[in-house]
Order: structure tokens, then sequence, then C-alpha cells
């Protein structure tokens, strides 16, 4: 499994401080909301640990003296409560209680809200950002970047974002300050019962840091374990069919079960130490709580310390809770730490460098007036021009749009040690059909992709009507070239939205011309409901020549000064390529095509045809020359040599 | 009281790694039962879902309900019996005072089932819509070069902020009722510390004073806050709890979905334990539809008869249901109506395993998987000689290429087999099924990527080496069936025409205008060459 190696590294963060600062920075969007939040939390800790010493006032000042329980003993004076006395103070200052605790919750839900709010804001924020971002990043990162890595941004990243925003980062704050809050209150009320408490609360600490390590190092084969059997399973649904055919469904059981074994064992593991941590801090909080209720005991009978009743028994409401939010956040650690990998990731494509576009000639509508001048209009006259401001003197001149596409030892690598193309040099003229034949690796697909600037070329030029591409805006560039690919990619929607896609205020006639054209129009009415029929998961419902049929409309309907066509018929039968290619003929017409395909029969025709090897150009002409010349196209053609 | 601790963090902590092997096994179980279940799955069954739904059931969904399963072992279980145990203990010391529980206890559980109530449904719409967000952004993924090349990308960026927008809406509406649900437990059990300060107070007021004999003391009213504590906690897990399942119920659903899915395609009971005595099929009068529908047929009145040994090629149009036709064959889907037969008997009545055993099948789309190429060429009989390997791999002319790696038959391919060329990858498809040695041999378009020598070894390869078997060979180039012992046309869903080269060169329209479609430059060609 390719991410085998990574996999410890992918589920730790790498500097957890900076991830969690920028993490903060998204919150201060928020300012007004979340300074009412954290008032809020603030003040609702207030209200439980206030609403809890309460009950040691009660009891000392009102429960006692009432009931004149060993006056001696305990020379308490019954409060006066304003002008209340007795019975009836003792009735208002439950009321003052009820009220501390109706105004904590009450808090305690507006802090709530408004987090839960503020999160799926900022998931929104960060999705939208995810995703615009993505949309800005060059072709070389989903090339170098596996679809599955870059989904589980979206998922499981983004989820445990939300844990963290949502739980994690308040729970912190409520638990520190509960902390903290009690820890004061117990000063208060008996500073060396609360050291019996501190002593226990370290031991627990001790373990939780402990126990913690153990299952933390688990998690991480768990998450291991987890990608390896997600790659299997991927892999293996994804062939079922080929399984199917040879009946090796046992055989895959088999290796499923390995996985699935592998994969329990680590995460038993993982869940052991995580779910006993709970109760061992559970069970420690009580062994707290005894230990302090003898102590405290003994403490008030013999009245040392400043001990007494009404303090101890609000003490052991203290007490009893003190650990809770200890527990809560070693049980929260792992949930964090992952979330602080998943954030890290997040921001790792966040900060990827965007496809860099410093090109400013635009491509715009032009006419040409009597003097045979290129002038620009708003109006679509059929006649485009490249608008080119030229910063050194201001000016602005029009170069009327031909469609003529020059390479000038044009140089490629992917990698920089592995150079795909070599000192490329050839003209595709206006009008002209330009096919490349070669192997596979030979280069002919990058050709394309350097054309439209998916890639950037390493050396060389690129001129597009004798404009340098790179300073042509990259929108304009695309806009004036449409691309059909050997694997068509649809999205879900119908039919002819599909088709739309490629212009996208195209009427409903527009459309059925474009598929007319494609030869598409056939079998579309045979669909269910016809244009209006939905197509979901990439079309899955369509045979693969259906689907390149609808990629030949979806570029005739953007009808584009430039076509690239990259094995565009190759799941197309020779019959109905045919047919296409009268559409396409006149399609064609006046524009210049780039042509990549297999078969033969489909170049024929080309005005040029480049035959590539090893990035190099090594024959061309058109067909007749080729074959006179006896050479690799000959080979090729005469299928004495294999194309791969 | 320290002893009763020590045993209760002893169960504690057994009772948490039990529920951690349980969960985890439950986990494991379920997974496995999956995909147990969808490598039972048929084509039509496979056809109904995805693969990266599917992917996603199996993964992402199982881990979610893993999650809750562990929480309801753990907490509801745990938590009811210590509230019971609490308010036991509470009624123990004081009856009068644990009224307020008869109280407080049924609105909190009627508090909470209506907020499950509002919240499920929310949720569920929530999550559906954070299914189509996912969906999308895949989607957009594998098109990405189709959204540069046609400069979609505001399109896009807009399309998916609308989405992410109503998510965000769902997902506020439907957690405003779980943040609700906090806070009201908290006002409840605040509610009953006051109510027990207040009445309690009293209590012990007038016990003291000689009003109420046998009344409480504090003592008692500290255990009993102690309890109510305790009640507090029980409850917020119960709540807890609830929320995974409400969070959870959604992948339940989606797992269900994939476990209660008919497989339409098993085994018949009475089905004998019989092998395909020979290669012969025929086609008796076969409907078929891929909706079950007799409007939408895709395939229609098929009568087709093909004699053991025949080398039989299909062609036809994109869409001409080539593909359908061959896959009735191996039972992959079941005919609509009419009867297909292997060997002379029904495809229906053999067990599967045998049928399919008996018949070797390349499909369109192929798949390698990752391990060495023996490996790969082993699935077609695991107990393969490496001599049987070679001489499957030589007939399908693979044999050369192999062994101009530096590994040979040990190179390991990577997933999807991506470092052989796509013609490589298609002889070792058909090297792997040879090895199987079918009575009938299927190549639906297995040779496209091949050049049109290699492609005419392969078939004699096949025909020195293999003369026994039965061979279909589905193609778009003429050349790859025009030696064929007869050919099929395909057109619509129907047979066209059968008949030899020449015999269909002479008759058929569609043959031959596929023929001078390849052929015309070429012929022109070889009269100027001369």
């Amino acid at each position: 499994m390719a991410r085998h190696p990574m996999a410890d590294k992918r589920f730790k963060a790498k500097s957890p401080t900076a991830t969690f600062k920028r993490i903060l920075s998204y919150l201060g969007d928020y300012k007004p909301q979340l300074f009412v939040s954290v008032f809020c939390i603030i003040a609702n800790v207030l209200c439980n640990i206030g609403g809890t010493f309460m009950i040691s006032i009660i009891t000392n000042n009102f429960i006692l003296p009432l009931s004149g329980y060993n006056p001696e003993k305990y020379p308490v004076e019954l409060a006066q409560l304003g002008s209340l006395s007795g019975w009836s103070a003792f009735g208002a200052i439950i009321g003052v209680m009820a009220a501390i605790y109706v105004v904590g919750a009450l808090l305690h839900y507006l802090y709530n809200i408004l987090i839960v709010r503020i999160t799926s804001k900022i998931l929104q924020d960060v999705r939208n950002e995810m995703f615009e971002r993505l949309q800005s990043l060059p072709i070389r990162y989903f090339d170098s970047n596996t679809h599955g890595d870059i989904m589980s941004l979206f998922t499981n990243d983004t989820d445990t974002l939300r844990e963290l925003l949502s739980n994690g980062l308040p729970n912190i704050i409520t638990n520190v300050l509960t902390v903290v809050g009690m820890f004061i209150m117990m000063m208060v009320l008996s500073p060396l019962l609360t050291l019996v408490s501190v002593a226990i609360l370290v031991v627990m600490l001790f373990i939780g840091k402990y126990i913690g390590g153990k299952s933390g190092k688990h998690f991480v084969r768990q998450q291991r374990k987890i990608g390896e059997i997600n790659g299997y399973i991927e892999e293996h649904i994804d062939g079922l069919k080929v399984v199917k055919v040879f009946c090796h469904e046992d055989a895959e059981k088999e290796g499923f079960d390995k996985h699935n074994e592998e994969l329990k064992f680590a995460s038993r593991k993982a869940h052991t130490y995580a779910n006993v941590l709970m109760p061992i801090m559970g069970n420690l909080s009580y062994v707290s709580y005894a230990a302090t209720a003898i102590v405290g005991t003994i403490f008030s009978i013999r009245g040392i310390f400043g001990m007494n009743w009404g303090n101890l028994v609000s003490f052991m409401q203290f007490s009893r809770q003190f650990s809770n939010p200890i527990a809560q956040m070693a049980q929260q650690m792992n949930g964090i730490l992952m979330a602080l990998a998943g954030a890290e990731r997040i921001f790792e494509l966040l900060d990827e460098k965007p496809e860099d576009d410093e090109g400013y000639v635009t491509l715009v509508n032009a006419t040409e007036d009597e003097d045979g001048n290129i002038v620009e209009t708003d109006r679509y006259t059929g006649v485009w021009a490249w608008k080119h401001f030229h910063k050194a003197d201001g000016t602005t001149t029009y170069v009327k749009w031909t469609g003529e596409v020059e390479f000038e030892d044009v140089s490629f690598g992917y990698v920089p040690e592995k150079t795909v193309l070599k000192h490329v040099t050839m003209t595709a003229y206006p009008g002209q059909k330009v096919a490349l034949v070669g192997s596979t690796g030979a280069g002919k697909t990058t050709i394309t992709n350097l054309i439209n600037r998916f890639y950037d070329i390493t050396d060389g030029k690129i001129r597009y009507d004798n404009i340098n591409i790179n300073k042509i805006k990259k929108a304009d560039l695309r806009h004036s070239m449409a691309m059909v690919l050997q694997d068509t990619h649809l999205f879900t929607g119908t039919v002819a939205d599909n088709i739309r896609f490629g212009k996208l205020d195209a009427t409903d006639e527009e459309v059925e011309a474009a598929a007319k054209l494609a030869n598409a129009d056939y079998f579309i009415r045979h669909l269910p409901d016809g244009y209006n029929t939905m197509l979901t998961g990439d079309g899955e419902n369509l045979s693969q020549g259906q689907r390149q049929l609808l990629a030949i409309a979806r570029a005739a309907i953007a009808n584009p000064p430039v076509l690239i066509l990259d094995e565009a018929t190759s799941s197309i039968d020779t019959r109905t390529e045919k047919l296409i290619e009268k559409g396409m003929d006149r399609l064609m017409q006046g524009r210049t095509v780039f042509v990549i395909a297999h078969r033969l029969s489909t170049v024929r025709n080309a005005d040029m045809i480049l035959v590539l090897e090893h990035g190099e150009i090594i024959e061309r002409g058109n067909h007749d020359e080729l074959i006179a010349k006896r050479g690799k196209y000959y080979q090729l053609y005469t299928g004495a040599f294999e194309l791969e | 009281m320290i002893g009763m601790a020590l045993i209760s963090l002893l169960c504690g902590a057994l009772s948490g790694k039990l529920a951690a092997t349980a969960s985890t096994g439950f986990a494991s179980n379920l997974r496995q039962k999956l995909f147990y279940k969808v490598e039972n799955f048929s084509f039509a069954n496979l056809d109904r879902f995805n693969t990266a739904s599917l992917v996603t059931r199996l993964t992402t969904d199982v881990t979610n309900i893993q999650q809750s399963y562990m929480m309801i072992i753990r907490m509801l279980v745990r938590a009811p019996f210590m509230l019971i145990m609490a308010l036991c203990m509470a009624i123990s010391i004081s009856p009068k005072l644990s009224i307020i529980f008869a109280v407080t206890l049924p609105l909190l559980v009627v508090g909470l089932l209506v907020g499950v109530r509002l919240a499920f449904p929310r949720f569920e719409k929530m999550l559906h819509k954070y299914d189509d967000m996912n969906e999308s952004t895949q989607e957009n993924l594998i098109g990405i070069r189709a959204v540069k090349a046609f400069v979609r990308e505001d399109n896009e960026i807009k399309k998916f902020k609308s989405v992410s927008e109503t998510v965000q809406k769902l997902q506020f509406s439907a957690e405003k009722i779980i943040v609700f649900a906090f806070p009201f437990m908290q006002l409840l059990v605040y509610a009953c510390i006051v109510c027990i300060i207040f009445f309690g107070g009293r209590d012990i007021i007038n016990s003291v004073n000689g009003k109420l004999p046998g009344g409480m003391d504090l003592g008692d009213l500290t255990a009993f806050l102690s309890y109510v504590m305790q009640i507090l906690m029980s409850l917020m897990m119960v709540a807890m709890t609830f929320m995974m399942i409400v969070i959870s119920r959604a992948s339940l659903d989606r797992v269900v979905q994939v476990l209660d899915e008919d497989i339409d395609i098993k085994d018949r009971e009475d089905a004998e334990d019989i092998y395909p005595k020979d290669g012969s099929i025929d086609f008796d009068n076969v409907d078929f539809s891929y909706s079950k529908s007799p409007d939408v047929l895709n395939l229609e009145n098929i009568d087709l008869h093909i004699k053991s040994g025949e080398t039989v090629g299909i062609i036809g149009g994109t869409g001409s249901a080539k593909t359908t036709l061959v896959q009735l064959i191996p039972r992959l889907y079941d005919v609509f109506d009419g009867s297909v037969k292997v060997g002379g008997v029904d495809v229906r009545d053999y067990k599967i395993e045998n049928l399919r055993g008996a018949i070797g099948m390349v499909l369109q789309k192929n798949v390698l998987f990752s391990g060495t190429i023996r490996q790969n060429l082993l699935w077609g009989n695991k107990d393969a000689t490496q001599e049987e390997i070679e001489h499957a791999a030589k007939a399908a002319q693979a044999h050369d290429f192999i062994m101009s790696f530096p590994n040979g038959y040990e190179t390991d391919l990577s997933q999807g087999g991506v470092n052989v060329s796509g013609g490589q990858k298609q002889r070792l498809c058909i090297a792997r099924a040879l090895l199987k040695h079918p009575k009938i041999m299927i190549l639906d378009d297995s040779t496209s990527a091949v050049d049109t020598a290699t492609d005419a070894s392969i078939r004699s390869g096949l025909k020195q080496e293999f003369g026994d078997t039965t061979v279909l060979i589905i193609a778009q180039r003429i050349s790859s069936v025009q030696d064929a012992d007869r050919i099929i046309v395909m057109n619509d869903g129907k047979i066209d025409a059968v008949g030899t080269h020449e015999q269909l060169l002479e008759s058929n329209e569609i043959y031959r205008d596929v023929y001078l479609s390849q052929q015309k430059g070429s012929a022109d060609e070889e009269v100027q060459n001369g």
C-alpha cells in the first residue's frame, strides 16, 4: 500500500503549536461571538462552582443554626439575609442558589449554541477555502497526489477538526477553568484537605500520562492498519468483476481476513488502554473522595484546622467533581492530537502554491474596420483578437486570432531528472490537422499538456499566433482551445448539463446540435429520459464509447478555435468514428487540430503527422510522404511494430 | 470504602478491556460480513452501488458503528445500572426526598426522547447532503482536467459554495437540538439539588428540633447529594450515547443496505455438481434487460448456436450490446427470457463455480492486482507449474516482454498494473485467463492496444495451443475477426447477420461499412505501393 511508509507521519502533527495557533486564527473572524461564548463559559463555570459553594453557606449559616445543632461547638450565628431572617432567610438563600443554577444553565445553552454556530461556519469557511485552493492548483498537484488522500482532507480531516472546534476546545477551556476554580474554592474551604486531593490527583496524572502514551502508540498503529485495509478494500472492490470471472472470491476473503485480523488486534489494544483509563481515573477519584471524607470527618469532629460540617459537605461535593475534568482531558488528548495532525494536512493544502498566471494578453471579440485594422468590440462577431498591452510604451495592439501554434526548441520534464520532451520544434498552421503518433511515454500527451499550460515548459518557447503563451492569460488561453481526453469524465447532472459544460449558456437547440454533430443524439434519445437522463457516479451507466461521444459533443458546443483530441475516439468503433468524422470535419474547418490516436486510420488524413520516440520527433510529413519514406511510420502502419 | 473503590477499579478496568475486545471484534466481524457479502455480489448488484460508495461503507461507516457500539455497551449498560443503584440508595436514605426524582426523571426522559426525535431526521438530512458534497468533490478531482481545460473553476467553486452553505445550515439546525440537551439536563439536576437542600435542610432542622423524630441528618444529606451527582453522570452518559446513535444511524442504514441487498445470481438449490462437458454455447430466444423490464430490452430475441471449438468474432457499433451478449455466458447476468446453454445444459443448472471455472473471460476493463506478475497469472490456476505459466504466457505473446524485465515473472506490478503499457496489460490478462485451460475463451475487446501483428500471433497461438477451446472475440478491428469461423454482426441489441468474412462482405451493409472505414485507405496504399 502506497501510504504505508508515510503512515506514522500522517497521524502525528509536525508542529502542533503552530497548527494550533492557525486554528485559533480562524476563530478571529468571529470575535464578538467568541468573546460572548468565552464570557459565558467563565460565567457558567463560576455559577456551577458558586452553586456548589452555596451548599456550604446554607449548611453552616442556616441549617445548623436553625436546628440549634451543638450550639456550643459551632458558634455560628443564624445568618440574616437583608431584612429576612430565620425560615424566610433560609427560603430566600435557596432561591438565590436556584437563580445561580438557572443562570448557569442558560449560559451553558448560550455558549453551546454559539460554539456550534461558529464551528459550522468555520468548517464552511475551511471547506470553501480548500475547494477554492484546490481549483487554483496546477495539474501537477492532482497528478502527484492520490484522490483518496485529497478526499480524506475533505472528509476525515475536516471531521476531526469539527470535533476539535465543537468539543475539544470548549471542553479544554471549561475543564481548565473548572479545575482552577474548584482548586481555589477547595483551598478556601480547607487547604489541608486540598492537599490530600491534590496528592491523589498527581498519581492520577501520572497514570493518565502512562496509559495515554501506550494508547496513543496503538492508535497510530490502528490508523496505519486502517489505511492498509482501506487500500485492500479499494483495490479489490474495484477489481471485483475480475474476481467474479475467476471465481477468486475465497482467496480474496482470505487476504481480507488477514488484514482484518491485524486491524482488530491493533484497535483492540488501542481501545483497551483508552477504556481502562476512565475507570482508573474514576476509581482513584473515589479513593480521593473516601480519603478526604475520613480526614475531613476527623477534622470536623475535633473542630481542628477551622474545619466544620458545612465546609465538609461543600468540600466533598468539590472533591467528587474535581477529578472529572482531568480524566476527561486525559481521554480527549488522543482526539486532540489527531485533530491537530488533520488540521496540519488541511493547512498544507491551503499553503500549496496556486498555478501562477502572469499572463496579460486577453482574447476579445473584434471586427475589422475599413482600413483593415482590428478593433475591439463587445458583441460576438465570430472574429477574435488577442489584446496585447505593452507595458513598455503603454500602447495596446490587437493581433487577429488565427490559431497558429509554434514550438521552438521545447524541452520538458515532469521531474527535473527525466526529460520527457527534447528539443521539439514544429509549427501547426491555422486550419491544419496535426497528428501525434508514438509509443506510450513518447511524449504525445505531454505536448498537449504544454499547449494549454497544464504544465510549464522547462526550456524553449511556445508561441500562439506569435505571442509567447506565457504572456497569455491562462483562462483565455484555455478558452481558446477545447480538449477531448482519452478518459472522459462526466459529472453528476443530466446529459444536457454535461454537454453544456462546454458552454454554460448554451440553448437546448445548441446542445442538440452539438450532440448530433458528435453522433450522440441517437443513443441519447434512447436513454430513459433522453437529454434529461441523470448521470451519476461519473456516468457509470454509459459505455466507454458513449462517454467519448458526449465528450466530443462537449467540445463541439464550446466551439473553440483550437481542438485537441487525445485518443478521443479510442473506444468508438471505426464505423461510428467515420460518422463522427463528417461532423468533426465541419467542426474543424478553419481550426487548428491536434490529434493523438492509436488507430492509424484516425490520423491518416492529417496534414502533418509527427512520429515521436523518446521525446523526440523522428519523422514528420503527411501520410503519403511517410509511407514513401518506409521508416518507423511505415512499420507501424503495416503492423510490423507494436505501439505501446 | 477504599476496598470497594479497589474492586470497582478492577471491575471497571476489566469492563473497559472487555468492551474494547467486544467492540473491535464486532467491527471486525461486521467488516468481514460486509466484505464477504460484497464478494458475493453479482454484476447487477455491483452496478447498483458504485465502487466509491461500497468502499466508504466498508471503512468509514463501519468505524462509526464501532464507536457507537462501544459507547452503547459501556454506557448503556453501565449508566442505567448506576442510575438504578444510585436511585435505590437515595430512596433508602430518604424516600420522601426521592419523590423529587419521580417528578424530574420522567421530565428528563420525555425531554431526551423529544430531542432525539427532532434531531434524527435533521441529522439524516444533513448527512445526506454531506455525502452529496463529498461526491461532487470527488467528481471534481477525477475530472479536474476537464474543469481546467474548459476554465470552469469559478463555476465549480460557485456550485461547491452553495452546497457547503446548505451543509452548514443543516448541520447547525441538527446540532442546535443536541446542544439543548446538556443545559436541559443540567437544569433538571440542579433543580433536584435545590429541592433536596431545601426539603432536606428543612427535615434536618425539624428532626433535630424534635419536630420530626428519626428524620435526616447532615450525613444523609451529603450522601444523598453525592448520589444525585452520580445520577447526573449516568444521565449524561445516556444522553451522549443517544447522540452517538443518532449520528451513527445513517452509517448503520448504509451498511444494512449492503447486507440486505438481494444477491440475484446464486447457485440454484438443485444445481447439480456437474461440469460443462464441452465448449458449445446455445442462445435460445434470449431477451435481456438491465432494468428487468420488458419495455427496455438490451438484447432482443437472440438465437445463436456455437459449436465446441469454434472461433466466433463479434462486431458491432458502440452500444450495440456486444459485451452484454457475452456476459450472459458465464452467467454474470441472468437472462430475462429464453435460456443460455453451455455444453448443452442451461447455465443456471450449473454450480456457478463449475460454470465459470470452464470459461476464461478477459473483460474490457482489465484489472491487474498489486503483486508480482506470477501472482497475477496464478489467478487462473493457483497450482500452475512454471511450465504451464510460460505456456500460457507464450500463447498470449506475453512471455518475451515478461522476460525482458529484470525480474522476469517476479516483477512487481503496482496497483492497477500502471507500470506496464496498455498492450502488455492486455496480454497479461489473456495469459491469466488461458491458465484456466478454459473450454470457452471470451475476449471482450482485449487486444485493442495490441498491434495487428501481435494480435494475429495471439490468435494463432490460441488456435495452436488451445485448439479445442471455443473462442469468442469482440473486436473493433476487422482484422481481429476476419479469419474467424463465423462472425456475428450486432446492431442495437439484435443480431444483424451471421456469416464468414466473405459472406458478410457480400451481404451485410454494416459489416461492409466497418470494413471500408478501416480498409479503404490502406487498400489504396497497397495499390500505390504495389
